[in-house]
């Protein structure tokens, strides 16, 4: 649904859309206990629970008091919803604080200091330097002459660097007092939550200027949220307001995690349910029959001769509430506890810091510590998570001639600063597009230092270059672009940009020099994004060898290149590129399109080749976690060499010998059929060979294999313990956890920049380094550590006892509830199968809470195996993997332990006061005390 | 063996260092390591103690000398034998019964006497709820008695004490009889002192109590408060167990062995309608309570098995010898 927003229109729109009211209340005052309620009982244990509780309220079959089961059900249910009404009223508090904040609006025609949430679609709001933006704004003027402002996007996306914004091409150069006054409308789809795109189109109404439609895009907006910086005023038009912009839009309520663990704690709930179930009916109906033969004749019982309709039910029921606590209500309670306690261990971890940076691990989920323990797949990113993600320029080969080659630093290699010193022209170009060709901000700091402020390391680490080689970037204003270059200032003046996309690998400038006026094309980007653009008389031959030799050394690499526009062919193309802005319909595709009738003819200056390292103990973090018996795959948008090449030296990979690695590739269906078919027959004849095989696949012959071969690449998956997938995009890393996930594999994804969110959000364990690509990454994770190395300690030490405990604890919990179940149905048979309760009320809570809850959390801090012993034989983990502690197997154990248990203390119990101490209230008290003997004596036995 | 934890830091206060040992999970535990050798001893132990405890106890159940004798049957007249529940049901015929008990060996003072009810299910839920403590405390001023249910009112009356429990009440009578001269039972301090203090009331006196149309068991004297109606206290007491013995009084002379006792006795309480039996019970007592084989077999039967357990273990051990710490036995190196 489109949007007509008519600017500073205070009549039409005012009703049309909501006002600027943020509301991010799950409840309200009215609806907050029958909403709640609700969403409590929504959950088949809490339905179970109530059923008992009101069954209870009909003395004549409850066993005990009712208060007995309405006290926990109260208590837990009050525990719940204190709790989610502490997290509303919080909420309510920051929307209020927000809502309330002052902003300066124009309204009819004079500015007016009105609170945010008056703000409506269509109103001009002025903002000062440090302001937060209180809604999405679409640029129309900044104290900048040059129409530019720059916003800091932190809290949208967790990047820090600031970002530049334009004002659109038809509002550039009005003055302040025009600002009050001007009126137009915006045309822009419905609200979404996309915060990297917005296509809209203005048109100002007359008297303003022309009539022309001027596009829009994300570059033109200011969102929600987002921080005014380095920009004395702006001003924009509210396009979304409320719960309705970008920000609003993103948030929602993501799907709960449910850990192994659960799965299994629900389906044995559901066997225990079932059992319980039985013995209602069995014991129901022999209740029955004893009543009619044997109970009749017993007088003093004084049973009716006529009875009413439900006679028959009464006795299985009574049963059913005897047998109700089988399944402990308080299981779930005391689970929810010990995770946040482990999650907060996590918190706590003092070798879990960075060092670096001094951020400790995260938890964001508390809910799933014991999945940890049971990964059996981690899927990795390359960039930043394997290595540091900090780019350094290391060597460049610039027309044939390789630099940096003998010192490994291009920087010191004499050969090129005697180019530069020459003033060789070829090596001059080269400079110029590693110092132009960018979207790098340079600041000026108060030392006078410069600063630069990239969004892409790279881009970063190719300006540095150039500036030590003297060619400095000083300045950048709007479209003025200043170069310091042995002592001269040169004025470049950008024209346009040709973004990077990750489907064109390349970006480009457009620049004309303020000297000669000569327009130019640079660019820079992949080299199978630029080498096929070579102009037809160029050799690429020694560029793709340099590209080869470099990726040999896990170096990053890109090419250069240049070339000069006609006049007459920029303004052609420029209204090409301007229709194909404006387009509301698939506009980035446009523009790519566009962008290729310019970028072709190119002449190649030379390949760069940017190191980053990796990061410490990666190496020996892989191989612990792969004794572990964790099998890792690496997906990287990267390319395959350099992939490959960083795969070797962090032991993801085997070198020749001992290892093998099998590529599937090709372009066509046939071709990937054929390799995927190879690559499958040598698995299955090498499993039983003591060799490491691996596979990798790049992006595209991935689709393939996804899309028309996805049974034989499911068998690889299964097959193979390792695999490299290189050049692909987000969505196919979300698609491989998918596919690992449907072969019922427990998944842990690991990334730190945006790019990997979806693949986070989509494994069973999401995990963040808060690294330097922004927080994305670690905002959307499950846990959020600092460096890679600290995955080792977060799944062996963490991970395994949190498994550990939990396991224990919940079988535990049935334990002790079957225990004492078991001994009142003993009882029951000797009382006739009258569903007579053996304990009292009081007896029952006391032993619920007191004897059996509060002594178990010490397991919370037991450890089984010292860390030490973990670390060193990681084969420890398999037990957890594979369920060995908590499967339906074990918890036979325990519910035969459970029987026989009860069977000794109610034999004991009843034998040792046989005939004349026999009475009902001592029996009780002493299998009573027997049951808590023995499962204090279970609690001490099982910790460590 | 103990296999202790720690760590060193250096904090200040004693409160921060065990905060900091909670929050890195460190904190000083002791673990036991089970080697074979200790879990042998550990056996060998319990065996070794375990034994001599449950001789002593069978002894000691052994000395407790106990006469139990079945009337049910035998207080039946033979014309009635035929028909015993209607004979019981007949309020008209006088039902006494004598029996003649020999004493086996000499019977030290005091002798407990019990009945025995076998077959009789004070346990069924029915009969166990059906009772109303504050109106056995406070009589008539607590008006709710509908937890006595069918029993709780005659005559639009409400019946005190209510309920089937004590409607139920048993109703035979015995006495003894030695060489011609009435042995003296003292019926009192039979019940619990706590139940005669605190739960059945001093002003409490049985009113409207079995008048209904359909008479269970004995009835009360009016004139006593319920306090010292120690047979209702006894027989409020619930048995857990489908057998049990209550406690009707105790004879506070020693009995020679070869004494011949006479019990008469009133034979009024049905239970025939349901098979249940009726015994008499005279009992010695020891330390450890009457006399009780189980505790004993059990002491004696869990030390000789833990024995054997220690046995079997170190001969295993013997044969299959293990270095403890060895990481070659470790799974996934073998």
């Amino acid at each position: 649904m489109k949007r007509y927003i008519y600017i500073n229109d205070d009549e039409t729109s005012q009703d049309l859309y909501c006002a600027n009211r943020l509301s991010n209340r799950k409840y309200t005052l009215m609806n907050f206990l029958p909403k709640n309620l609700w969403e409590q009982f929504s959950r088949f244990m809490n339905q179970y629970f109530l059923l008992i509780a009101c069954l209870q309220l009909w003395s004549l079959i409850t066993p005990v008091n009712p208060a007995s089961t309405w006290g926990p059900l109260i208590f837990i249910f009050a525990v719940s919803a204190t709790k989610e009404a502490w997290d509303d009223y919080n909420r309510y508090l920051s929307d209020k604080k927000a809502n309330e904040k002052e902003v300066w609006v124009v309204k009819q025609g004079i500015k007016k200091l009105i609170q945010s949430q008056d703000i409506r679609v269509g109103n001009i709001v002025w903002l000062r330097e440090n302001d937060e933006v209180p809604c999405d704004l679409v640029l129309i003027g900044t104290s900048d002459p040059q129409g530019v402002c720059y916003v800091e996007t932190a809290a949208l996306d967790g990047e820090t660097d600031l970002k530049t914004r334009l004002i659109p091409a038809a509002c550039m150069g009005m003055d302040f007092e025009l600002l009050h006054k001007i009126k137009g409308v915006i045309e822009c789809p419905g609200p979404d939550k996309d915060i990297r795109r917005f296509d809209g189109n203005l048109r100002l109404l007359p008297p303003f200027i022309d009539n022309d439609v001027c596009p829009l895009t994300i570059k033109n907006t200011i969102l929600q949220s987002c921080y005014l910086r380095n920009t004395e005023w702006a001003c924009g038009v509210a396009v979304y307001t409320g719960n309705e912009t970008k920000l609003g839009m993103t948030r929602g309520i993501p799907e709960p995690k449910l850990t192994a663990v659960d799965a299994m704690i629900d389906k044995l709930t559901g066997a225990i349910f079932v059992f319980q179930i039985v013995v209602v009916i069995v014991l129901g109906t022999a209740g029955n029959v004893w009543k009619d033969t044997e109970a009749r004749k017993q007088w003093y019982v004084l049973y009716p001769q006529e009875f009413p309709w439900y006679e028959l039910l009464v006795i299985p029921l009574r049963f059913e509430l005897l047998c109700s606590i089988m399944i402990p209500i308080s299981i779930k309670v005391s689970l929810d506890l010990v995770k946040s306690l482990y999650a907060k261990f996590i918190d706590w971890d003092y070798e879990m810091i960075d060092p670096e940076t001094d951020t400790p691990s995260h938890a964001t989920n508390t809910a799933i510590s014991e999945d940890l323990a049971q990964v059996e797949y981690i899927l990795t990113d390359k960039t930043g998570t394997l290595t540091e993600n900090r780019m350094i320029f290391r060597r460049c080969c610039i027309g044939g001639i390789f630099y940096g080659n003998e010192t490994g630093d291009a920087l010191k290699d004499v050969g090129l600063l005697n180019a530069i010193t020459s003033g060789s022209p070829d090596v001059i170009r080269f400079l110029t597009v590693m110092a132009v060709c960018n979207t790098v901000i340079p600041a000026k700091s108060k030392a006078g230092a410069i600063l630069y402020k990239a969004q892409s390391q790279d881009e970063e680490a190719l300006v540095h270059a150039a500036a030590q080689l003297h060619m400095v970037l000083v300045n950048k204003n709007a479209s003025i672009l200043e170069i310091k270059f042995n002592g001269s200032v040169l004025q470049y003046e950008i024209l346009e940009t040709l973004e990077f996309t990750s489907d064109r690998k390349r970006m480009s400038v457009v620049v004309k020099d303020c000297h000669s006026g000569n327009i130019s094309l640079l660019s820079k980007g992949a080299d199978e994004a630029i080498l096929p653009y070579a102009h037809a008389g160029q050799q690429t031959r020694t560029f793709v060898e340099a590209v080869e030799q470099y990726s040999q050394l896990g170096l990053r690499t890109l090419c250069l290149a240049w070339r000069e526009v006609e006049e007459d062919e920029y303004q052609e193309w420029s209204l090409m590129f301007k229709e194909a802005s404006s387009t509301l319909i698939d506009r980035e595709w446009r523009i790519a399109e566009v962008c290729q009738r310019l970028e072709h003819d190119l002449k190649v200056l030379g390949v760069t080749a940017i190191e980053d390292r990796l990061q410490d103990g990666v190496p020996e973090t892989i191989e612990t976690l792969r004794k572990a018996g964790i099998n890792f795959w690496m997906l990287t948008g990267d390319k395959q060499n350099t992939a490959i090449q960083i795969a070797l030296s962090c032991n993801f990979i085997s070198p020749e010998p001992k290892g093998q690695l099998l590529s599937i590739d090709g372009k066509t269906e046939d071709e990937v059929c054929r390799s995927l078919e190879r690559v499958l027959l040598t698995m299955r004849i090498t499993t039983s060979e003591p060799k490491d095989v691996a596979f990798v696949v790049d992006g595209w012959a991935l689709e393939i294999a996804l899309k028309h071969y996805r049974k034989a690449f499911t068998e690889l998956a299964i097959l193979s313990r390792t695999a490299i997938c290189c050049r692909v995009t987000p969505s196919q890393k979300a698609q491989l956890v998918e596919l690992l996930k449907s072969c019922d594999y427990r998944t842990l994804a690991i990334g730190d920049g945006g790019n990997d969110v979806r693949m986070i959000q989509k494994a069973d364990i999401g995990v963040g380094i808060s690294g330097r690509e922004g927080l994305q990454a670690a905002r959307a994770a499950d846990y959020s550590i600092g460096k890679f190395r600290f995955l080792k300690r977060l799944i062996l030490v963490h991970g395994r006892y949190s498994y550990n405990r939990t396991a224990f604890l919940s079988q535990y919990s049935f334990y002790k509830s079957l225990l004492i179940c078991f001994i009142q149905i003993f009882f029951s048979f000797i009382s006739g199968l009258s569903g007579t309760s053996l304990f009292n009320s009081v007896s029952l809570m006391a032993y619920n809470v007191f004897y059996t809850s509060i002594p178990v959390l010490v397991s919370t801090i037991d450890k089984d195996l010292s860390e030490g012993t973990v670390m060193q034989h990681p084969q420890i983990l398999f037990y957890c993997q594979a369920g060995r502690l908590l499967n339906p197997s074990t918890f036979a154990g325990w519910f035969g332990r459970s029987l026989f248990h009860a069977i000794v203390a109610f034999v004991i119990s009843i034998h040792v006061y046989a005939y004349e101490k026999s009475e009902m209230e001592e029996v009780s008290m002493v299998a009573l005390s027997g049951c808590i003997w023995l499962q204090a004596f279970v609690v001490a036995l099982e910790t460590k | 063996m103990c296999v202790h934890q720690s760590i060193n830091i250096t904090t200040k206060s004693s409160s921060s260092i065990l905060f900091y040992q909670f929050t890195q999970q460190n904190l000083p535990a002791c673990k036991p390591v089970l080697t074979p050798s200790w879990i042998v001893t550990t056996f060998l132990l319990m065996g070794v103690i375990f034994i001599p405890i449950g001789l002593v106890t069978l002894r000691t159940s052994h000395s407790v000398i106990e006469i139990v004798e079945r009337y049910d049957t035998e207080c039946i007249p033979e014309k009635f034998r035929g028909n015993k529940v209607s004979y019981i049901k007949d309020s008209t015929i006088l039902k006494n019964c004598s029996l003649y008990l020999k004493v086996p060996k000499h019977m030290k003072a005091p002798i407990y006497i019990y009945y025995q009810l076998d077959n009789y299910y004070q346990n069924h839920r029915r009969y166990v709820k059906s009772r109303n403590d504050q109106q056995l405390l406070h009589g008539l001023k607590s008006n709710d008695t509908s937890s006595c249910q069918p029993e709780d009112s005659s005559n639009g009356l409400p019946s005190v004490p209510c309920g089937l429990i004590a409607w139920s009440l048993f109703n035979d009578t015995f006495k003894f009889i030695r060489e011609s001269s009435e042995l003296v039972v003292n019926r009192k301090n039979i019940a619990w002192k706590s139940d005669r203090n605190h739960k059945f009331g001093k002003q409490v006196y049985p009113f409207n109590f079995q008048n209904g149309t359909f008479i269970g068991g004995g009835s009360l004297d009016p004139s006593v408060p319920l306090s010292d109606q120690e047979d209702l206290i006894v027989w409020m007491r619930t048995a857990a167990l489908p057998s049990f013995r209550k406690m009707y009084g105790r004879i506070e002379e020693d009995l020679d062995a070869d004494d011949v006792i006479a019990v008469h006795l009133m034979n009024n309480y049905n239970t025939y309608s349901f098979g249940g039996k009726k015994k008499l019970v005279l009992s010695t007592s020891s330390w450890l309570g009457g006399k009780n084989d189980f505790l004993g077999v059990a002491y004696v039967f869990v030390g000789s098995s833990s024995i054997i357990i220690s046995l079997v273990f170190m001969l295993l051990h013997v044969k299959n010898p293990r270095p403890y710490g060895e990481t070659a036995y470790l799974s996934w190196n073998r």
